[in-house]
Protein backbone atom coordinates (compact mmCIF):
# COMPACT_ATOMS: atom_id res chain seq x y z
CA UNK A 1 0.00 0.00 0.00
CA UNK A 2 1.75 3.49 -1.02
CA UNK A 3 1.03 5.90 1.70
CA UNK A 4 0.30 9.04 0.07
CA UNK A 5 1.56 12.21 0.78
CA UNK A 6 -1.17 14.20 1.79
CA UNK A 7 -2.03 10.92 4.29
CA UNK A 8 1.45 11.32 5.71
CA UNK A 9 0.99 15.19 5.76
CA UNK A 10 -2.22 14.39 7.82
CA UNK A 11 -0.54 11.74 10.26
CA UNK A 12 2.42 14.28 10.85
CA UNK A 13 -0.24 17.03 11.97
CA UNK A 14 -2.04 14.34 14.61
CA UNK A 15 1.60 13.85 16.59
CA UNK A 16 2.21 17.59 16.76
CA UNK A 17 -1.05 17.80 18.42
CA UNK A 18 -0.31 14.76 20.38
CA UNK A 19 2.45 16.35 21.51
CA UNK A 20 0.57 19.70 22.31
CA UNK A 21 -2.19 17.43 24.12
CA UNK A 22 0.75 15.79 26.29
CA UNK A 23 3.31 18.91 27.00
CA UNK A 24 0.51 21.50 27.31
CA UNK A 25 -0.14 20.60 31.46
CA UNK A 26 3.40 20.34 31.66
CA UNK A 27 4.81 23.72 30.31
CA UNK A 28 1.40 25.06 32.24
CA UNK A 29 3.09 23.16 35.66
CA UNK A 30 6.59 24.69 35.36
CA UNK A 31 5.37 27.94 34.35
CA UNK A 32 3.54 28.21 37.12
CA UNK A 33 6.51 26.86 39.24
CA UNK A 34 8.18 29.94 38.11
CA UNK A 35 5.56 32.43 39.24
CA UNK A 36 7.00 34.24 41.87
CA UNK A 37 5.15 35.89 44.84
CA UNK A 38 1.62 37.20 43.76
CA UNK A 39 2.46 36.59 39.87
CA UNK A 40 0.53 33.37 40.04
CA UNK A 41 -2.77 35.19 40.25
CA UNK A 42 -1.88 37.13 36.78
CA UNK A 43 -3.99 34.96 34.91
CA UNK A 44 -1.97 34.67 32.49
CA UNK A 45 -0.38 31.30 30.96
CA UNK A 46 3.27 32.40 31.42
CA UNK A 47 4.71 33.94 33.93
CA UNK A 48 5.52 37.44 34.01
CA UNK A 49 8.19 37.83 35.81
CA UNK A 50 10.07 34.62 36.38
CA UNK A 51 12.51 33.18 39.34
CA UNK A 52 13.32 30.21 41.03
CA UNK A 53 12.12 31.43 44.66
CA UNK A 54 9.29 28.83 44.73
CA UNK A 55 12.12 25.82 44.29
CA UNK A 56 14.42 27.61 47.09
CA UNK A 57 11.03 28.28 49.31
CA UNK A 58 10.50 24.41 49.24
CA UNK A 59 13.80 23.03 49.67
CA UNK A 60 14.63 25.21 52.81
CA UNK A 61 11.57 23.91 54.87
CA UNK A 62 11.39 20.59 55.89
CA UNK A 63 7.27 19.75 54.78
CA UNK A 64 8.82 18.91 51.14
CA UNK A 65 12.23 17.49 51.66
CA UNK A 66 11.04 15.03 54.29
CA UNK A 67 7.96 14.08 52.56
CA UNK A 68 10.35 13.00 49.57
CA UNK A 69 12.54 11.08 51.63
CA UNK A 70 9.56 9.50 52.80
CA UNK A 71 8.18 8.52 49.32
CA UNK A 72 11.67 7.55 47.75
CA UNK A 73 12.66 5.36 50.98
CA UNK A 74 8.81 3.61 50.70
CA UNK A 75 8.23 2.74 47.21
CA UNK A 76 12.23 2.00 46.63
CA UNK A 77 11.86 -0.58 49.56
CA UNK A 78 8.43 -1.78 48.59
CA UNK A 79 9.71 -2.45 45.01
CA UNK A 80 12.73 -3.85 45.91
CA UNK A 81 10.38 -6.81 47.52
CA UNK A 82 7.58 -6.71 45.41
CA UNK A 83 10.28 -7.87 42.26
CA UNK A 84 12.13 -10.32 44.39
CA UNK A 85 8.58 -11.94 45.11
CA UNK A 86 7.56 -12.06 41.81
CA UNK A 87 10.54 -13.24 40.38
CA UNK A 88 9.71 -16.52 42.31
CA UNK A 89 6.35 -16.87 40.73
CA UNK A 90 6.90 -15.54 37.35
CA UNK A 91 9.89 -18.39 37.12
CA UNK A 92 7.26 -20.59 38.33
CA UNK A 93 4.67 -19.76 35.90
CA UNK A 94 6.69 -19.78 33.16
CA UNK A 95 8.45 -22.62 33.87
CA UNK A 96 7.16 -24.97 36.34
CA UNK A 97 4.33 -27.81 36.09
CA UNK A 98 2.54 -27.90 38.90
CA UNK A 99 -1.30 -27.10 39.97
CA UNK A 100 -2.61 -23.93 41.29
CA UNK A 101 -0.66 -21.91 37.93
CA UNK A 102 -4.01 -20.76 36.86
CA UNK A 103 -5.54 -19.59 40.49
CA UNK A 104 -2.29 -17.65 41.09
CA UNK A 105 -2.90 -15.42 38.12
CA UNK A 106 -6.40 -15.59 38.39
CA UNK A 107 -5.88 -14.19 42.08
CA UNK A 108 -3.10 -11.67 40.65
CA UNK A 109 -5.64 -10.55 38.01
CA UNK A 110 -8.83 -9.93 40.86
CA UNK A 111 -6.05 -8.29 43.13
CA UNK A 112 -5.30 -5.56 39.93
CA UNK A 113 -9.00 -4.76 39.55
CA UNK A 114 -9.43 -4.68 43.52
CA UNK A 115 -11.27 -1.37 44.93
CA UNK A 116 -7.97 -0.19 47.52
CA UNK A 117 -10.32 2.18 48.70
CA UNK A 118 -12.57 -0.48 50.31
CA UNK A 119 -9.72 -1.77 52.55
CA UNK A 120 -8.77 1.33 54.24
CA UNK A 121 -11.18 1.52 56.93
CA UNK A 122 -10.69 -2.13 57.95
CA UNK A 123 -6.87 -1.51 57.55
CA UNK A 124 -6.92 1.65 58.81
CA UNK A 125 -7.89 -0.08 61.90
CA UNK A 126 -5.50 -3.16 62.22
CA UNK A 127 -2.76 -0.72 61.31
CA UNK A 128 -3.44 1.07 64.65
CA UNK A 129 -4.49 -2.24 66.84
CA UNK A 130 -0.65 -3.51 65.36
CA UNK A 131 1.49 -0.12 66.03
CA UNK A 132 1.88 0.21 61.96
CA UNK A 133 -0.20 2.95 61.21
CA UNK A 134 2.04 6.05 60.24
CA UNK A 135 5.02 3.90 59.98
CA UNK A 136 7.07 2.97 56.83
CA UNK A 137 6.10 -0.56 56.97
CA UNK A 138 2.34 0.47 57.20
CA UNK A 139 2.68 1.55 53.43
CA UNK A 140 5.29 -1.07 52.35
CA UNK A 141 3.24 -3.58 52.97
CA UNK A 142 0.57 -2.95 50.58
CA UNK A 143 2.37 -1.60 48.31
CA UNK A 144 4.21 -4.92 47.78
CA UNK A 145 0.80 -5.98 47.65
CA UNK A 146 -0.72 -4.14 44.85
CA UNK A 147 2.34 -3.84 42.94
CA UNK A 148 2.50 -8.05 42.93
CA UNK A 149 0.01 -8.65 40.18
CA UNK A 150 1.82 -6.01 38.02
CA UNK A 151 5.27 -7.62 38.57
CA UNK A 152 4.05 -10.97 38.17
CA UNK A 153 2.37 -10.62 34.85
CA UNK A 154 5.30 -8.27 33.26
CA UNK A 155 7.92 -10.88 34.82
CA UNK A 156 6.02 -13.93 33.68
CA UNK A 157 5.53 -12.26 30.09
CA UNK A 158 9.74 -11.92 30.46
CA UNK A 159 10.90 -14.98 30.74
CA UNK A 160 9.15 -16.44 28.84
CA UNK A 161 11.37 -15.34 25.86
CA UNK A 162 14.22 -16.14 27.57
CA UNK A 163 16.02 -19.48 25.97
CA UNK A 164 15.24 -21.87 28.74
CA UNK A 165 17.43 -24.63 27.00
CA UNK A 166 20.25 -22.38 28.51
CA UNK A 167 19.12 -23.74 32.43
CA UNK A 168 18.34 -27.01 30.75
CA UNK A 169 22.05 -27.06 30.20
CA UNK A 170 22.64 -25.83 33.66
CA UNK A 171 20.71 -28.89 35.06
CA UNK A 172 22.32 -31.50 32.84
CA UNK A 173 26.09 -30.05 34.38
CA UNK A 174 24.64 -31.05 37.77
CA UNK A 175 22.68 -28.02 38.74
CA UNK A 176 20.08 -27.68 40.79
CA UNK A 177 16.85 -26.29 39.97
CA UNK A 178 17.58 -23.35 42.23
CA UNK A 179 21.02 -23.44 41.09
CA UNK A 180 19.96 -23.06 37.34
CA UNK A 181 17.61 -20.20 38.33
CA UNK A 182 20.16 -18.42 40.48
CA UNK A 183 23.12 -18.27 38.36
CA UNK A 184 22.28 -18.53 34.67
CA UNK A 185 18.37 -17.29 34.62
CA UNK A 186 18.69 -14.47 36.88
CA UNK A 187 21.62 -12.67 34.81
CA UNK A 188 19.38 -13.55 31.37
CA UNK A 189 16.08 -11.78 33.13
CA UNK A 190 17.91 -8.57 34.50
CA UNK A 191 16.24 -5.95 31.57
CA UNK A 192 12.70 -7.50 32.39
CA UNK A 193 13.38 -7.06 36.27
CA UNK A 194 14.20 -3.63 35.36
CA UNK A 195 11.06 -2.95 33.31
CA UNK A 196 9.16 -4.35 35.67
CA UNK A 197 11.44 -2.27 38.80
CA UNK A 198 10.29 0.63 36.99
CA UNK A 199 6.74 0.03 36.72
CA UNK A 200 6.67 -1.28 40.30
CA UNK A 201 8.36 1.64 41.93
CA UNK A 202 5.73 4.47 39.65
CA UNK A 203 3.09 2.51 41.47
CA UNK A 204 4.14 3.12 44.75
CA UNK A 205 5.07 6.39 44.05
CA UNK A 206 1.70 7.96 42.45
CA UNK A 207 -0.16 5.97 45.47
CA UNK A 208 -2.44 8.38 47.00
CA UNK A 209 -5.24 6.44 48.54
CA UNK A 210 -3.07 4.49 51.23
CA UNK A 211 -0.73 7.44 51.63
CA UNK A 212 -3.31 9.58 52.54
CA UNK A 213 -5.40 7.19 55.22
CA UNK A 214 -2.68 5.55 56.30
CA UNK A 215 -0.50 8.54 57.76
CA UNK A 216 -0.98 11.30 60.01
CA UNK A 217 2.25 12.72 60.16
CA UNK A 218 5.41 13.56 58.63
CA UNK A 219 6.84 10.33 59.91
CA UNK A 220 5.12 8.24 56.93
CA UNK A 221 4.01 10.64 54.87
CA UNK A 222 4.56 10.28 50.81
CA UNK A 223 4.75 13.37 48.32
CA UNK A 224 0.86 13.37 46.93
CA UNK A 225 -0.25 13.11 50.30
CA UNK A 226 1.75 15.51 51.51
CA UNK A 227 1.06 17.76 48.64
CA UNK A 228 -2.62 17.25 48.79
CA UNK A 229 -2.32 18.51 52.61
CA UNK A 230 -0.24 21.51 52.15
CA UNK A 231 -3.25 23.86 51.59
CA UNK A 232 -4.64 22.87 54.49
CA UNK A 233 -1.37 23.14 56.60
CA UNK A 234 0.09 26.27 55.35
CA UNK A 235 -2.52 29.30 55.40
CA UNK A 236 0.01 31.78 54.23
CA UNK A 237 2.81 32.85 51.50
CA UNK A 238 6.39 31.03 51.89
CA UNK A 239 4.98 28.03 49.24
CA UNK A 240 2.74 30.21 46.53
CA UNK A 241 2.27 27.38 44.16
CA UNK A 242 -0.04 25.39 46.57
CA UNK A 243 -0.27 28.32 49.88
CA UNK A 244 -3.84 29.24 49.11
CA UNK A 245 -6.55 27.42 51.04
CA UNK A 246 -9.38 27.37 48.93
CA UNK A 247 -13.38 27.68 49.58
CA UNK A 248 -13.79 24.44 48.29
CA UNK A 249 -11.00 22.61 50.67
CA UNK A 250 -13.80 21.67 53.51
CA UNK A 251 -15.53 18.81 53.39
CA UNK A 252 -18.96 18.86 52.12
CA UNK A 253 -21.25 19.06 55.05
CA UNK A 254 -24.13 16.52 53.56
CA UNK A 255 -23.31 13.50 55.73
CA UNK A 256 -25.01 9.78 55.41
CA UNK B 1 2.59 -4.64 27.63
CA UNK B 2 1.61 -8.14 27.94
CA UNK B 3 -1.41 -8.12 25.38
CA UNK B 4 1.31 -8.62 23.38
CA UNK B 5 2.71 -11.97 24.26
CA UNK B 6 0.30 -14.53 22.60
CA UNK B 7 2.85 -16.82 20.93
CA UNK B 8 4.08 -18.55 23.88
CA UNK B 9 0.98 -18.93 25.01
CA UNK B 10 1.34 -22.95 23.73
CA UNK B 11 4.49 -23.48 26.08
CA UNK B 12 2.29 -22.55 29.73
CA UNK B 13 -0.47 -24.50 28.80
CA UNK B 14 -0.96 -27.46 31.08
CA UNK B 15 -0.22 -30.40 29.36
CA UNK B 16 -1.96 -33.51 31.02
CA UNK B 17 -5.02 -32.10 32.35
CA UNK B 18 -4.85 -35.50 35.39
CA UNK B 19 -1.17 -36.03 36.42
CA UNK B 20 -0.75 -39.84 36.25
CA UNK B 21 -0.94 -41.54 39.90
CA UNK B 22 3.12 -41.84 40.24
CA UNK B 23 5.02 -38.61 39.65
CA UNK B 24 8.53 -39.15 39.18
CA UNK B 25 10.77 -37.58 41.72
CA UNK B 26 11.70 -35.07 39.61
CA UNK B 27 7.51 -33.99 38.92
CA UNK B 28 6.95 -33.83 42.87
CA UNK B 29 9.72 -32.03 43.31
CA UNK B 30 8.52 -29.22 40.43
CA UNK B 31 5.07 -29.09 41.96
CA UNK B 32 6.54 -28.29 45.59
CA UNK B 33 9.31 -26.00 44.29
CA UNK B 34 6.34 -24.31 42.14
CA UNK B 35 3.93 -23.97 45.32
CA UNK B 36 7.01 -22.91 47.19
CA UNK B 37 8.12 -20.22 45.06
CA UNK B 38 4.39 -19.09 44.69
CA UNK B 39 3.69 -19.38 47.96
CA UNK B 40 4.85 -15.66 49.73
CA UNK B 41 3.20 -13.66 46.72
CA UNK B 42 -0.03 -15.37 47.39
CA UNK B 43 -0.27 -15.04 51.19
CA UNK B 44 0.63 -11.62 50.70
CA UNK B 45 -1.79 -10.94 48.11
CA UNK B 46 -4.43 -12.24 50.21
CA UNK B 47 -3.50 -11.33 53.44
CA UNK B 48 -3.86 -7.24 52.69
CA UNK B 49 -6.88 -7.84 50.57
CA UNK B 50 -8.97 -10.91 51.45
CA UNK B 51 -8.62 -10.93 55.45
CA UNK B 52 -9.49 -6.54 55.71
CA UNK B 53 -12.32 -7.28 53.12
CA UNK B 54 -13.32 -9.93 55.11
CA UNK B 55 -13.04 -7.70 57.94
CA UNK B 56 -15.00 -5.12 56.24
CA UNK B 57 -17.50 -7.00 56.08
CA UNK B 58 -17.48 -8.00 59.93
CA UNK B 59 -16.93 -4.10 60.95
CA UNK B 60 -20.64 -3.54 58.42
CA UNK B 61 -22.81 -5.14 60.81
CA UNK B 62 -21.64 -3.02 64.06
CA UNK B 63 -22.91 0.33 64.86
CA UNK B 64 -19.09 1.79 65.58
CA UNK B 65 -17.24 4.97 65.52
CA UNK B 66 -13.49 5.01 67.03
CA UNK B 67 -14.62 8.68 68.57
CA UNK B 68 -16.86 6.02 71.16
CA UNK B 69 -15.60 2.94 71.32
CA UNK B 70 -17.83 2.33 73.95
CA UNK B 71 -20.94 2.26 72.18
CA UNK B 72 -19.96 -0.34 69.56
CA UNK B 73 -23.06 -2.82 69.05
CA UNK B 74 -24.29 -5.26 66.56
CA UNK B 75 -26.72 -4.03 64.04
CA UNK B 76 -27.37 -6.78 61.87
CA UNK B 77 -27.65 -5.29 58.17
CA UNK B 78 -29.03 -1.70 58.73
CA UNK B 79 -25.87 0.04 57.88
CA UNK B 80 -26.54 -1.12 54.76
CA UNK B 81 -30.01 0.02 55.47
CA UNK B 82 -29.21 3.54 56.17
CA UNK B 83 -26.52 4.06 52.61
CA UNK B 84 -28.75 2.84 50.58
CA UNK B 85 -31.40 4.21 51.00
CA UNK B 86 -29.34 7.70 51.73
CA UNK B 87 -29.99 10.19 49.07
CA UNK B 88 -26.42 10.99 49.13
CA UNK B 89 -25.57 7.44 48.34
CA UNK B 90 -27.56 7.90 44.79
CA UNK B 91 -25.95 11.24 44.19
CA UNK B 92 -22.84 9.76 44.73
CA UNK B 93 -23.49 6.57 42.58
CA UNK B 94 -24.55 8.89 39.57
CA UNK B 95 -21.81 11.47 40.17
CA UNK B 96 -19.46 8.24 39.70
CA UNK B 97 -21.47 6.77 36.50
CA UNK B 98 -21.11 10.13 34.95
CA UNK B 99 -17.82 10.47 35.24
CA UNK B 100 -16.75 6.93 34.32
CA UNK B 101 -19.26 7.09 31.18
CA UNK B 102 -17.53 10.13 29.82
CA UNK B 103 -14.27 9.51 30.27
CA UNK B 104 -13.87 6.16 29.00
CA UNK B 105 -16.04 7.07 26.06
CA UNK B 106 -14.42 10.12 25.61
CA UNK B 107 -11.07 8.67 26.32
CA UNK B 108 -11.55 5.23 23.52
CA UNK B 109 -12.11 7.64 20.85
CA UNK B 110 -9.03 10.41 21.80
CA UNK B 111 -6.88 6.93 22.80
CA UNK B 112 -7.93 5.33 19.39
CA UNK B 113 -6.69 8.31 17.57
CA UNK B 114 -3.66 8.65 19.05
CA UNK B 115 -3.40 4.88 18.74
CA UNK B 116 -3.75 5.03 14.86
CA UNK B 117 -1.00 8.00 14.58
CA UNK B 118 1.55 6.91 16.72
CA UNK B 119 1.35 3.22 14.52
CA UNK B 120 1.50 5.25 11.45
CA UNK B 121 3.59 7.75 11.31
CA UNK B 122 7.15 7.61 10.40
CA UNK B 123 8.93 11.02 11.23
CA UNK B 124 9.15 11.32 14.89
CA UNK B 125 7.81 7.96 15.81
CA UNK B 126 9.84 7.42 19.11
CA UNK B 127 9.42 11.33 20.00
CA UNK B 128 5.77 10.88 19.81
CA UNK B 129 5.83 7.41 21.48
CA UNK B 130 7.54 9.02 24.37
CA UNK B 131 5.83 12.12 24.88
CA UNK B 132 2.73 10.35 25.99
CA UNK B 133 4.19 8.53 28.60
CA UNK B 134 4.27 12.19 30.35
CA UNK B 135 0.64 12.41 31.28
CA UNK B 136 0.77 8.12 32.46
CA UNK B 137 4.20 8.84 34.95
CA UNK B 138 3.06 11.77 36.38
CA UNK B 139 1.92 11.37 39.68
CA UNK B 140 -2.56 12.20 39.78
CA UNK B 141 -2.16 14.67 42.53
CA UNK B 142 0.64 16.66 40.72
CA UNK B 143 -1.92 16.42 37.55
CA UNK B 144 -4.42 17.19 39.35
CA UNK B 145 -3.30 20.49 41.15
CA UNK B 146 -2.03 21.91 37.52
CA UNK B 147 -5.75 21.93 36.06
CA UNK B 148 -7.12 22.96 39.35
CA UNK B 149 -4.63 25.87 38.99
CA UNK B 150 -5.43 26.03 35.37
CA UNK B 151 -9.50 26.67 36.23
CA UNK B 152 -9.36 28.13 39.48
CA UNK B 153 -10.66 31.97 39.60
CA UNK B 154 -7.80 33.34 40.65
CA UNK B 155 -5.02 32.21 39.25
CA UNK B 156 -6.39 30.23 35.76
CA UNK B 157 -5.55 30.83 32.35
CA UNK B 158 -8.58 29.32 30.86
CA UNK B 159 -11.07 31.58 31.43
CA UNK B 160 -8.88 33.68 29.82
CA UNK B 161 -8.65 32.07 27.00
CA UNK B 162 -11.90 31.23 26.31
CA UNK B 163 -13.03 34.83 27.17
CA UNK B 164 -15.27 33.59 29.97
CA UNK B 165 -14.59 36.47 31.82
CA UNK B 166 -15.12 35.69 35.68
CA UNK B 167 -17.05 32.12 35.54
CA UNK B 168 -16.32 29.90 38.49
CA UNK B 169 -15.78 26.64 37.29
CA UNK B 170 -15.91 25.28 40.86
CA UNK B 171 -18.86 27.06 42.11
CA UNK B 172 -21.56 24.69 40.46
CA UNK B 173 -21.88 20.39 40.01
CA UNK B 174 -21.63 20.16 36.45
CA UNK B 175 -18.63 22.39 35.45
CA UNK B 176 -16.94 21.01 38.56
CA UNK B 177 -17.46 17.72 36.93
CA UNK B 178 -15.91 19.04 33.49
CA UNK B 179 -12.35 19.83 35.07
CA UNK B 180 -12.54 16.93 36.90
CA UNK B 181 -12.64 14.65 33.38
CA UNK B 182 -10.44 17.08 31.43
CA UNK B 183 -7.93 16.10 33.96
CA UNK B 184 -8.79 12.43 34.48
CA UNK B 185 -9.20 12.38 30.53
CA UNK B 186 -5.98 14.01 30.16
CA UNK B 187 -3.87 11.46 32.71
CA UNK B 188 -5.57 8.60 31.45
CA UNK B 189 -5.84 8.17 27.91
CA UNK B 190 -2.23 7.40 27.52
CA UNK B 191 -3.21 4.04 28.85
CA UNK B 192 -5.76 3.30 26.50
CA UNK B 193 -3.75 4.61 23.56
CA UNK B 194 -0.93 2.51 24.06
CA UNK B 195 -3.36 -0.69 24.91
CA UNK B 196 -5.18 -0.06 21.58
CA UNK B 197 -1.61 0.85 19.76
CA UNK B 198 -0.38 -3.03 20.92
CA UNK B 199 -3.77 -4.34 19.77
CA UNK B 200 -3.50 -2.29 16.81
CA UNK B 201 -0.53 -4.31 16.36
CA UNK B 202 -1.84 -7.34 15.76
CA UNK B 203 -3.98 -6.60 12.93
CA UNK B 204 -2.64 -8.24 10.09
CA UNK B 205 -1.94 -6.08 7.47
CA UNK B 206 -2.22 -8.56 4.57
CA UNK B 207 -6.10 -7.85 5.82
CA UNK B 208 -6.53 -4.07 5.37
CA UNK B 209 -4.43 -4.52 1.88
CA UNK B 210 -6.74 -6.77 0.78
CA UNK B 211 -9.82 -4.31 1.86
CA UNK B 212 -7.85 -1.48 0.01
CA UNK B 213 -7.39 -3.20 -2.95
CA UNK B 214 -11.11 -4.21 -2.88
CA UNK B 215 -11.66 -0.59 -3.07
CA UNK B 216 -12.90 0.04 0.65
CA UNK B 217 -13.03 3.64 1.83
CA UNK B 218 -10.78 4.58 5.21
CA UNK B 219 -14.12 4.70 6.86
CA UNK B 220 -14.95 0.51 5.97
CA UNK B 221 -11.35 -0.45 6.42
CA UNK B 222 -11.69 1.39 9.94
CA UNK B 223 -14.87 -0.37 10.74
CA UNK B 224 -15.50 -3.49 9.11
CA UNK B 225 -11.69 -4.29 9.00
CA UNK B 226 -9.46 -3.03 11.69
CA UNK B 227 -12.14 -2.36 14.62
CA UNK B 228 -13.68 -6.10 14.51
CA UNK B 229 -9.32 -7.53 14.61
CA UNK B 230 -8.60 -5.60 17.57
CA UNK B 231 -11.93 -6.31 19.50
CA UNK B 232 -10.18 -7.98 22.09
CA UNK B 233 -8.20 -5.25 23.02
CA UNK B 234 -10.34 -2.37 23.00
CA UNK B 235 -12.37 -4.56 25.42
CA UNK B 236 -9.67 -5.30 28.26
CA UNK B 237 -8.90 -1.73 27.90
CA UNK B 238 -12.54 -0.66 28.34
CA UNK B 239 -12.58 -3.27 31.36
CA UNK B 240 -9.55 -1.40 33.00
CA UNK B 241 -10.42 1.95 32.00
CA UNK B 242 -14.18 1.57 33.32
CA UNK B 243 -12.74 -0.01 36.71
CA UNK B 244 -10.29 2.88 37.19
CA UNK B 245 -12.37 5.16 36.65
CA UNK B 246 -15.49 4.26 38.61
CA UNK B 247 -12.76 4.08 41.73
CA UNK B 248 -11.54 7.46 40.86
CA UNK B 249 -10.50 9.43 44.17
CA UNK B 250 -7.17 11.36 43.62
CA UNK B 251 -9.11 13.74 41.39
CA UNK B 252 -11.51 14.28 42.86
CA UNK B 253 -9.67 14.89 46.63
CA UNK B 254 -7.77 17.32 44.64
CA UNK B 255 -9.88 19.41 42.89
CA UNK B 256 -13.16 19.87 44.61
CA UNK B 257 -12.81 17.71 47.50
CA UNK B 258 -16.25 16.29 46.82
CA UNK B 259 -17.52 19.95 46.85
CA UNK B 260 -20.93 20.54 45.17
CA UNK B 261 -22.61 17.36 44.61
CA UNK B 262 -18.66 16.02 42.86
CA UNK B 263 -18.78 13.24 45.47
CA UNK B 264 -17.55 10.20 43.91
CA UNK B 265 -18.15 6.52 45.50
CA UNK B 266 -14.60 6.30 46.61
CA UNK B 267 -14.56 9.85 48.44
CA UNK B 268 -17.89 8.78 50.52
CA UNK B 269 -15.53 5.24 51.55
CA UNK B 270 -12.85 7.72 52.90
CA UNK B 271 -15.01 10.31 54.10
CA UNK B 272 -16.80 7.84 56.15
CA UNK B 273 -14.30 5.71 57.28
CA UNK B 274 -11.09 8.13 57.60
CA UNK B 275 -12.57 11.62 58.08
CA UNK B 276 -15.22 10.46 60.13
CA UNK B 277 -13.64 7.54 61.41
CA UNK B 278 -17.16 5.67 61.42
CA UNK B 279 -16.44 2.40 60.75
CA UNK B 280 -19.16 1.00 60.76
CA UNK B 281 -21.36 2.55 57.88
CA UNK B 282 -17.56 2.96 56.40
CA UNK B 283 -17.42 -1.09 56.34
CA UNK B 284 -21.09 -0.88 54.43
CA UNK B 285 -20.02 1.55 51.98
CA UNK B 286 -16.53 -0.31 51.19
CA UNK B 287 -18.26 -3.43 50.89
CA UNK B 288 -21.14 -1.73 48.46
CA UNK B 289 -18.23 -0.09 46.00
CA UNK B 290 -16.51 -3.29 46.31
CA UNK B 291 -19.84 -5.67 44.94
CA UNK B 292 -20.35 -2.48 42.12
CA UNK B 293 -16.73 -3.72 41.45
CA UNK B 294 -17.32 -6.87 41.21
CA UNK B 295 -20.70 -6.51 39.08
CA UNK B 296 -18.54 -4.32 36.55
CA UNK B 297 -16.17 -7.22 36.06
CA UNK B 298 -18.40 -9.73 36.05
CA UNK B 299 -20.86 -7.37 33.24
CA UNK B 300 -17.70 -7.18 31.46
CA UNK B 301 -16.22 -10.69 31.39
CA UNK B 302 -19.40 -12.97 31.13
CA UNK B 303 -21.36 -10.27 29.41
CA UNK B 304 -19.14 -8.99 27.02
CA UNK B 305 -16.94 -11.94 26.72
CA UNK B 306 -13.88 -10.15 27.43
CA UNK B 307 -10.95 -12.32 26.75
CA UNK B 308 -8.90 -11.78 30.11
CA UNK B 309 -6.72 -14.10 28.98
CA UNK B 310 -5.13 -11.75 26.83
CA UNK B 311 -3.70 -10.62 29.43
CA UNK B 312 -2.80 -13.50 31.35
CA UNK B 313 -0.68 -14.55 27.83
CA UNK B 314 -2.21 -17.66 28.59
CA UNK B 315 -4.66 -18.32 25.69
CA UNK B 316 -4.96 -21.44 24.22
Amino acid sequence: MTTSRRAQVAWAAGAVLILLYTLTPIAWMISLSLKPGDDIYNKQFLPTDWSLENYRTVFATDLFTSALRNSIGISLLSTVFSVLIAMLVAYAIARLDFPGKKLILSVALAIAMFPVISLIGPLFDMWRAVGLFDTWLGLIIPYISFTLPLSIWTLSAFFREIPWEMEQAAQVDGATPWQAFRRVIVPLAAPGVFTTAIIAFFAGWNDFVFGVSLTSTDAARPVPAALAFFTARRSSSSRPRRSRRPPWSSPSPSSS
Amino acid sequence: MTVTREPAAKKAAPRRKAPPLELTDRALHERRLGWLLSAPAFVLMLAVTAYPMANAVYLSTFSYRLTDPGGKEFVGLSNYLVVLTDALWWEDVATTAVITLVTVSLELVIGFTFAMVMHKIIFGRRTVRTSILVPYGIITVVSAFAWRYAFALDSGFVNNWLGLGDFDWFGQRWSALITICASEIWKTTPFIALLLLAGLAQVPDSLIEAAHVDGATFRQRLFKVIIPNMKAAIMVALLFRTLDAWRIFDNVFVMTAGANGTETLSFLTYRQSITRVALGIGSAVSVLLFLSVLLIAFVFIKGFKTDLGQVRGDRR
